[in-house]
């Protein structure tokens, strides 16, 4: 990737991580740590890869993004934000009453999301049915989907990963955002989802493995998901959850904890001089 | 009632999904392994490239079918009652209906009169799960000739609903020109004494049920609500005000469904006694479905019997 290209993308991630935490503070409540484990790969998918229009959020040509992980909300809310589907002044209203920002993504407020989601494991399915409908119309648009390594322990996952593969769908590309960690501990512990891409490569998909937080590995992935014909492509991500903010990286407790004044300031703080390191 | 048409109301569905595909290239069709069982197999047959397959995954039919529709198409999604409303109850509320996004639920092999298959698939519960979730749409036609009525209807509303539909062939009640409108009650006979307010397949026990009472000198009124959400609160608000008592009938738990219904109606609007014919919150068991249907009180000699108890309640 053109390193000019890689350090725009790594600056915009930057300020989608504050306005992680800029949401999640003020809501005093939301998901911070896995917002900021995919908070790379959704910068990268809206100001890069996806055929979007934040002036028409509802063209039917567009790719479409459904964020089954819907807890992470945040960090979708901040990348569209960015984007220009909405004032980036919103992030403010996070989970508040009346706030087109619900805590969970809800596709009737929010312009720019396409689903509603937020139980697990159902965001997938409708990416497949998006990704089934491109087929049946003819249409090119691309389908992809975000799902957490906890989350794929739900079984409809699997009803999904089956039949996607079953009707050849390779428009669609599903991201597993593998920071290894859920509420109740390490994934592992929990109940072991892994080995994750033997499972995907089983189910008859196309199984890619990356470092989530690496620009370069994030666009090659995606790229040969593009030319991969007759499979779907599910993009193992191995991230950090919590990544930016050093106290709460690798934290299960950060899972869906808001920061207080110190903890926000510290991590304003790290953000801010990481941009101003990017801007130099 | 010898020479009466009966037909099964899943047939009608079947059949009118294959007039749908004809006139509407963007409607689709998904079941979960039950085609033959739902009759949607009619439309795999007509339109094999607008009808697919999820196999034994009920959970993911509903969102794929949530899918599809945001991409403009009219989609059917179809299984057993209990496999539809019951194991993805939860994919229908929130990626159905909280997007309200337009996707129909073909149910079939709703209630009692599955028969031998028993308890595990004689779902008694739909009603009450799909009542509760906001913008919900619940039809429960009566008879083949609504059934088709109702699913042609609800292929030009855009929004999510729930069509209820029975496996048994049951008495044809309407006229073949009729008319559906949704949210609408039919008065099937004028009546002062008390009004029968029956659903789906009940409807037949409570046209027969009239006659039964007209023999003791009972003049009772017949009202058909196939649209149990939105429910039409001036027609048994009105039945409330000018008979004075009534008794609902239904092929599901007498918890939840239209009886329920009917005396949140009432009870706000004109309170009257309100008697409920229905599954009384059991679970079902094998035998031929006529047969079961007796066992569990869904006939019309039940219906006079709750009627006379209403009309002693007044």
């Amino acid at each position: 990737m053109d390193a000019s290209v890689k350090k725009q993308l790594q600056i915009k991630a930057c300020k989608v991580r504050m306005g992680v935490i800029e949401g999640v503070f003020n809501a005093k409540s939301g998901h911070p740590g896995g917002s900021l484990s995919i908070a790379d790969i959704l910068t990268y998918l809206y100001f890069n890869h996806m055929n979007v229009d934040p002036k028409n959020p509802k063209w039917e040509d567009r790719d479409r993004f459904v964020l089954s992980k819907g807890h992470t909300a945040p960090a979708l809310y901040a990348v569209l934000a960015h984007k220009g589907f909405f004032s980036v002044d919103e992030i403010k209203t996070l989970r508040k009453p009346g706030s087109m920002l619900q805590g969970h993504p809800s596709m009737k407020l929010t312009p720019g999301v396409d689903m509603s989601t937020g139980s697990l494991g159902q965001g997938i399915s409708t990416a497949v049915g998006m990704a089934l409908g491109a087929k049946l119309a003819g249409k090119s648009y691309r389908v992809f989907t975000a799902l957490g390594d906890g989350e794929i322990q739900e079984g409809q996952v699997w009803e999904a990963a089956m039949f996607a593969a079953a009707k050849g769908l390779d428009n669609l590309v599903a991201v597993i955002d593998n920071n290894n960690l859920q509420i109740d501990g390490s994934v592992a512990e929990v109940n072991s989802p892994y080995p994750i891409a033997e499972k995907f490569s089983a189910f008859g998909w196309n199984v890619i493995e990356i470092c989530a937080h690496s620009f370069d590995e994030i666009d090659a992935a995606f790229n040969a998901a593009a030319e991969f014909k007759g499979k779907p492509t599910a993009i193992i991500a191995k991230s950090v959850k919590g990544k930016g903010v050093s106290f709460m990286e690798n934290q299960c407790s950060w899972h869906g904890t808001a920061p207080n004044e110190e903890q926000y300031n510290q991590a304003m703080a790290e953000l801010q001089a990481a941009l101003a390191e990017l801007e130099a | 009632m010898a020479d009466v048409i009966k037909v099964a109301t899943r047939e009608a569905y079947g059949k009118a999904l294959v007039e749908l595909g004809e006139k509407n290239d963007k409607v689709i069709v998904l079941d979960a392994d039950l085609a033959a069982a739902t009759k949607t197999g009619m439309f795999k047959k007509a339109f094999p490239e607008r009808f697919f397959d999820a196999g034994i995954a009920e959970s993911n039919m509903m969102g794929v079918a949530a899918g599809l529709a945001t991409t403009g198409y009219t989609v059917f999604a179809s299984s057993f009652a209990m496999f539809a409303a019951g194991r993805a109850f939860e994919q229908i509320r929130n990626t159905i209906g909280y997007p309200h996004l337009n996707v129909k639920i073909g149910a079939t092999h709703a209630g009692i009169s599955v028969g031998e298959d028993g308890a595990s698939h004689q779902c008694c519960e739909d009603i009450a799960l799909m009542r509760t979730i906001p913008g919900m749409v619940i039809i429960n036609p009566a008879d083949d000739v609504e059934a088709r009525a109702a699913v042609l209807a609800m292929a030009d509303y855009e929004g999510p609903a729930y069509l209820r539909f029975g496996r048994l062939a049951v008495p044809r009640v309407n006229a073949p020109d009729y008319k559906f409108e949704l949210g609408k009650g039919v008065q099937l006979c004028e009546g002062k004494d008390v009004t029968i307010v029956a659903t789906g397949l009940m409807v037949g026990e409570a046209l027969t049920a009239k006659e039964l009472l007209k023999n003791e000198g009972i003049d009772a009124r017949v009202i058909n609500i196939h649209t149990i959400k939105p429910i039409d609160k001036e027609i048994i608000t009105a039945a409330a005000k000018e008979t004075g008592a009534i008794v609902t009938a239904e092929e599901h738990n007498i918890i939840g469904g239209l009886g329920s219904a009917v005396a949140e109606v009432v009870c706000e609007s004109c309170p009257v006694p309100v008697m409920r014919v229905g599954v009384e919150d059991t679970f079902g068991g094998s035998g031929p479905a006529v047969e079961m249907l007796k066992i569990y009180g869904l006939t019309a000699e039940k219906i006079v019997a709750k009627a006379k108890a209403a009309i002693a309640a007044k």
